[in-house]
């Protein structure tokens, strides 16, 4: 049986979110548990079960997990092996010919699939998808009998031009299934039908290397669902913030490679949307890295591609979720040049800033906030009891102000100022340079430490407001339990506009969309849920013929593909991104994306509303902002009614969260129980 | 406390990070628009902001070609002299050129310039530069290694107005098409580089709106002098002497006589001075270089070793580079250059190994060295004409850190290469291989990285073939005991026959037809220390592996 219960449960390197929703009564609760590294499934129970008593009591568990991602970063996957075509064992470890860093040449790459598990069998496609060589199943099976033979878990074939005709290599896949002794066996052609080799192969590689890795885990919590006698639907969050079964990611665990952090966007986008804003940009900072993405118009902004690490490339849609090294425990440091910098070295939550006393005694950014009074070395965090005060006055003195002869204080403000200069550096990219006015634009800090730069970033960017949701630390968690069901699929086409001006072309375009979409109408309803609204969209990927790379053109109405018109939507779009068209140069559809949405029930986050409508007391503390201490008042951040308002300096300190009101800036609780926080004008 | 420095301190910072972002910016939008694919996937091209009298780099992005750098200083200061005899540069001017001997590199190498003025006056000068597909001259893509006058490479430009006080001259539009075997591209290729230098301007406005005109004066002077200072520190910590090394050149595509570069590096307290002067003088064939093409490889080089020292021109102020009048290095009209690569190559391979002489736990084995520029030029079955026009990868050299990377890109270049896919999309050729080439890293404690080996089959009914490298005599060294790397082979299959060029891997007009094969195999990178020192589990790998198939080199 099932309850009435959605779970979202978000498993993070140092904290277990939970999130749990009566999809009948809108009650909610949260909880936070300690992760358990390395045994990632009992953290999981442990969360599920702080926040219902029976399993039974819940219709839904949705799961955002970072177990992909760190053993793609810890390359803790499975032995893979590597069949492919005659010639190109090397694509894998050959890349696109390029190296780790502008400036040194030092480095180098081990590809998750050893050299003597990449395998070749005589076959081969032409460009033009014909067959050159056909494949020879016996060989095929031999190839697989000799990696299984080799202790080789999960196996990928990967054929080249296989996007341009996929029969060799789907003939290849069906021999190595028929023998291979587990399911780990994925097909490049399969998971991403698109030109380039060594994408595609990457993709493909590191698909099969999880697969093991994501399956067992999975299927130990699944097991472990089961035992409690939960009879809901089990989904995880893909890294493009729709979710999938439990099954489905088993065989495309690649999928899952941005699931946490992508639940965090879509938790945002809702939130902020609610609360009035559709333009906004999530600053996720946690304690090595700060993340953002940007929702405008409402839409989260997807990508298509990304590096977890130097070499290792995947190519699946996927929320734009850009990093830099700049997390809370971020070192500052003064190079030989006289330069403060901050990052990349970071101290990480272990052995953590100066002022965990845990063996680092190099400043952090973390650190600043407490020298300069905006922590509460009295409130516990990461685990500890207490921070060390002394201990990161030291640290900042030592490395920072002593160097650039300034006092701890100044110094920590300059550590601040310039840790909020690469973050803003980081906004400035996402938005500016993608043509989006920041002016337009409120930032959505999450994470523990996001709202202590809050502030700083609104001036520095030029942002009209900051929104911190009321949970801060659980977002991603909240995120989980609202994600609609998405699916997304790319094929090359590569066909010029011009040609459209024959109606047979237009015909068979208009067929190959059609045939796709029936087919992610079939992955949706296989998921076993109900869904609101479901909707189908579909993008060209367009260029110039001779450019490489493209701009993507949304396509409003399948059964209106004709020449002029599909070039008016290049022309619009191409115009918007760069400024200028380009007259009389022929332009060409390289691949189709379809995509399928199945919207699910939403909470309403005005359940968030503070109930109280008392002004908590407030507590005194000196805190340095400008070059001078303050007389700052700390409130409980939770205790807040709504539409009260401050002005800066404040500090709101929830359990999770500390929020700087800095002086300059009003703060205010809206109906949502969202902090809004503003320039004062 | 002194807080009037923290300010400095604090908005240098900034400064330092929004100027090398907003050059970033400029590189991206020319990368995404542009219509060769030596822009656009190989990203062989370059932004830059530059001082206002002398042209010296000012601020430089994190991702344009490393080579452009040093090199668009020279081309910057050419303008500055132009533009002074014009009576100054106006508002909305843009100079457009590919001149090699003042410009560096070679005709290839299409040059914007900009000035940028600030309340009616000069302020900076933004440039933008891009490697075009065609050029006009001998060869299709302008790698002719039997040049013997900068007219058989190619057609040159001098600097014309390609904008005028804000309006765009179509005429300078027409000729820099109409000088091409690609127009479109060059098309292309230029209005990208304006979406780029546009980009520039209203960026770098906003920086001044929100900064003013003289704290970003002061933070240009500042990074500069920091440049400057960081290398000083960097040089005085490593031990005085005068460490002589020499390298060579296969040929210059005409006579087959080996060509010196030599290198005497002097370290003397906080002052280096690199003494080319023992290198050949320039040659008939397109291997000399321009004197500002080598001293950007200087450039380059040293970045490469003393990766904190910010990119800007303040990094050479400590570094006093001597090259010979009319030498291989100081290369003047009309003589031949499109082949600049594999000369600086020899250039940075030896400041490595000079440095390494003083200080080997701060430098690297030798690169592949040779980028391996080759061109199919042909007819399809249908009569169109193609031209096909590629770089190729190689091993990069063992480090203290560890071995070499297999298949890297070129010390001078972050250029990525095409996929197979999209080569065999748009041209009448099949790749028959695509590996890694075992036994090709030099040996050492850290091994140099592996080349590669492509095999490319033509399907079309007739085709030319130009190839332009090196390393085909000469190995790329290992260092501190470690051994070179193989050596560069080219090799055609003409009818079933195998034919090796008498000039190694220089050639051109190679006649093949349907099922003709290329094949190249590139060098790897030379190793680092001694083999002995190697640990037995690598060894064990290697062999496992197939990097290595029997006894070390």
């Amino acid at each position: 049986m099932t309850g009435q219960r959605v779970i979202g449960i978000d498993v993070g390197g140092t904290f277990t979110d939970v999130f749990c929703i009566d999809e009948v009564t809108g009650d909610f609760s949260v909880a936070k548990v300690p992760s358990t590294r390395g045994d990632e499934a009992s953290g999981f129970m442990r969360g599920v079960s702080s926040v219902v008593s029976a399993f039974t009591q819940a219709s839904a568990v949705v799961h955002g997990t970072t177990v992909g991602t760190n053993a793609l970063l810890e390359r803790k996957g499975a032995r893979t092996g590597l069949i492919t075509t005659q010639g190109f064992a090397d694509v894998l470890e050959m890349r696109r010919r390029d190296r780790p860093n502008t400036w040194g040449l030092w480095g180098d790459f081990v590809p998750v699939v050893d050299r003597d598990l990449r395998l070749e069998v005589n076959e081969r496609v032409g460009a033009d998808g014909s067959i050159v060589t056909p494949v020879d199943v016996d060989e095929v099976v031999r190839q697989a009998h000799a990696l299984l033979d080799a202790g080789v878990e999960a196996c990928c074939v990967a054929f080249i031009n296989a996007y341009a005709n996929d029969a060799n290599e789907r003939i290849a896949v069906e021999a190595v299934r028929s023998i291979w002794p587990n399911s780990h066996v994925t097909s490049a052609v399969e998971l991403l039908p698109e030109v380039r080799e060594f994408e595609r192969t990457s993709t493909a590689a590191l698909n099969a290397y999880l697969q093991p890795v994501v399956g067992n885990y999975l299927e130990q919590l699944e097991v472990a669902l089961a035992d409690g006698s939960f009879g809901g639907s089990f989904f995880i969050v893909q890294s493009n913030g729709g979710v999938m079964t439990s099954s489905a990611a088993r065989s495309l665990p690649i999928r899952t490679a941005l699931s946490g952090p992508a639940a965090g966007v879509i938790a945002s986008a809702h939130i902020a949307g609610a609360a009035g804003f559709n333009n906004v940009i999530t600053c996720d900072m946690g304690g090595t890295s700060f993340d953002v993405a940007v929702i405008a118009g409402g839409e989260v902004v997807t990508g298509s591609q990304t590096a977890v690490d130097f070499g290792l490339v995947i190519r699946t849609p996927m929320i734009e979720i850009s990093t830099i090294g700049a997390g809370g425990g971020s070192i500052a440091w003064v190079d030989a040049g006289g330069i403060l910098r901050i990052g990349p070295e970071s101290a990480g939550s272990v052995p953590g800033p100066a002022c965990y006393a845990r063996g680092n005694d190099r400043p952090t950014v973390t650190d600043a906030h407490l020298v300069l009074g905006r922590l509460n070395a009295a409130v516990p965090i990461g685990g500890l009891e207490k921070l060390d005060l002394a201990a990161a006055r030291s640290a900042i003195f030592e490395h920072v102000g002593a160097p650039l002869n300034l006092s701890p204080e100044a110094a920590a403000e300059a550590v601040l100022k310039v840790a909020t200069s690469r973050m803003a550096g980081a906004l400035r990219i996402v938005s500016i340079e993608r043509g989006h006015d920041p002016s337009e634009f409120v930032a959505m800090p999450f994470g523990g430490a996001g709202a202590l730069h809050a502030c700083g970033l609104l001036a520095d960017v030029g942002l009209s407001a900051a929104l911190v949701p009321r949970y801060p630390g659980v977002t991603s968690a909240l995120g989980c339990t609202i994600a609609d069901a998405r699916h997304d699929v790319v094929q090359t086409c590569n066909i010029g506009v011009a040609d459209l001006s024959d109606p047979a072309q237009v015909t068979r375009l208009q067929a190959r969309l059609a045939a796709t979409e029936a087919d992610v109408r079939v992955f949706l309803s296989d998921s076993g849920l109900e869904y609101g609204e479901v909707t189908v969209q579909h993008e060209f990927d367009m260029s110039y013929v001779g450019q490489t790379h493209m701009v993507q053109v949304a396509v409003d109405d399948v059964s209106l593909l004709t020449e002029s018109r599909v070039q008016a939507l290049f022309d619009a779009q191409y115009l918007a991104t760069y400024g200028r068209v380009l007259d009389n140069i022929a332009v060409r559809i390289l691949s189709a994306r379809t995509s399928i949405v199945g919207t699910r029930p939403k909470i309403d986050p005005v359940v968030f509303a503070p109930t109280s409508s008392v002004v908590p007391e407030h507590q005194i503390r000196q805190v340095f902002f400008d070059g001078q201490w303050h007389d700052t008042p700390i409130f409980d951040r939770l205790a807040l009614p709504v539409d009260w308002s401050i002005d800066g300096p404040a500090i709101l300190e929830q359990a999770d969260a500390t929020i700087v009101v800095e002086p300059g800036f009003t703060a205010t609780v809206d109906g949502q129980g969202n902090l809004i926080i503003r320039a004062l004008t | 406390m002194n807080t009037s420095s923290a300010l400095d301190s604090v908005t240098l910072a900034v400064l330092q990070g929004r100027l090398e972002q907003l050059v970033d910016e400029m590189d991206a939008t020319l990368f995404r628009s542009a219509f060769n694919p030596i822009i656009a996937e190989a990203h062989d091209a370059s932004h830059g902001i530059y001082e206002k009298e002398t042209g010296a780099t000012l601020a430089q992005g994190s991702c344009g070609l490393p080579v452009f750098v040093g090199s668009m200083s020279g081309a910057v200061a050419l303008i500055i002299d132009r533009a002074a005899q014009e009576g100054g540069p106006n508002p909305g001017d843009i100079w457009v050129f590919n001149d090699p001997y003042r410009g560096g590199t070679h005709l290839n190498d299409m040059k914007l310039v900009q000035p940028y003025f600030h309340n009616g006056e000069l302020f900076c000068w933004l440039s933008s530069v891009g490697h075009y597909t065609d050029v006009g001259g001998a060869v299709p893509g302008n790698y002719n290694p039997a040049a013997t006058e900068s007219a058989q490479e190619g057609v040159l430009i001098p600097p014309m107005k390609l904008r005028d006080r804000g309006v765009l001259r179509t005429d300078v539009v027409d000729l820099i098409c109409a000088i091409s075997r690609v127009p479109t591209n060059a098309y292309g290729d230029l209005y990208g580089q304006l979406n780029a230098l546009d980009l520039g301007e209203r960026r770098f406005g906003d920086l001044l709106a929100e900064y003013t005109g003289p704290v970003v004066a002061a933070a240009f002077a500042e990074l500069t002098s920091r440049a400057d200072s960081l290398m000083r520190a960097n040089i005085a910590a490593l031990p005085d002497g005068t460490h002589s090394v020499e390298d060579y050149l296969d040929n210059d595509g005409s006579v087959d006589a080996p060509i010196t570069v030599a290198l005497d590096l002097t370290i003397d307290g906080d002052q280096l001075t690199l003494d080319f002067s023992r290198s050949a003088a320039a040659v008939a064939g397109p291997v000399n270089i321009s004197r500002s093409t080598a001293v950007a490889a200087c450039y380059v080089a040293l970045k490469h070793i003393f990766r904190d020292v910010p990119a800007n021109g303040g990094c050479l102020q400590p570094v006093d580079v001597i090259i010979a009048d009319d030498s291989l290095l100081d290369a003047t009209w009309p003589r031949p250059v499109a082949g600049y690569t594999e000369t600086i190559l020899r250039i940075m391979d030896l400041i490595f190994a000079a440095l390494a002489q003083a200080d080997p736990s701060i430098s690297n084995g030798a690169s592949y060295g040779t980028i391996n520029a080759l061109s199919i030029a042909g007819k399809r079955e249908s009569g169109e004409q193609f031209v096909m026009f590629t770089f190729y990868g190689g091993g990069l050299g063992g480090s203290p850190q560890s071995d070499g990377l297999a298949h890297g890109n070129a010390p001078l270049s972050t250029a990525t290469i095409p996929p197979v896919e999209i080569l065999e999309a748009n041209y009448p050729v099949r790749y028959t291989r695509w590996a890694l080439r075992p036994d090709s890293g030099g040996s050492g404690k850290h091994r140099g990285g592996l080349g590669a080996e492509y095999e490319i089959e033509l399907l079309a009914p007739g085709a030319e073939v130009f190839a332009f490298g090196d390393r085909g005599r000469f190995a790329p060294p290992g260092l501190a005991g470690g051994g070179p790397a193989a050596m560069n082979e080219l090799r055609f299959i003409v009818d079933g026959e195998q034919v090796t060029p008498p000039l190694t891997s220089k050639v051109v007009g190679v006649a093949l037809t349907t099922g003709d094969k290329v094949c190249i195999s590139s060098p790897g990178g030379g190793g680092y220390g001694d083999p002995n020192g190697r640990d037995s589990a690598s060894i064990a790998r290697d062999l496992r592996l197939g990097y290595v198939t029997g006894p070390t080199r």
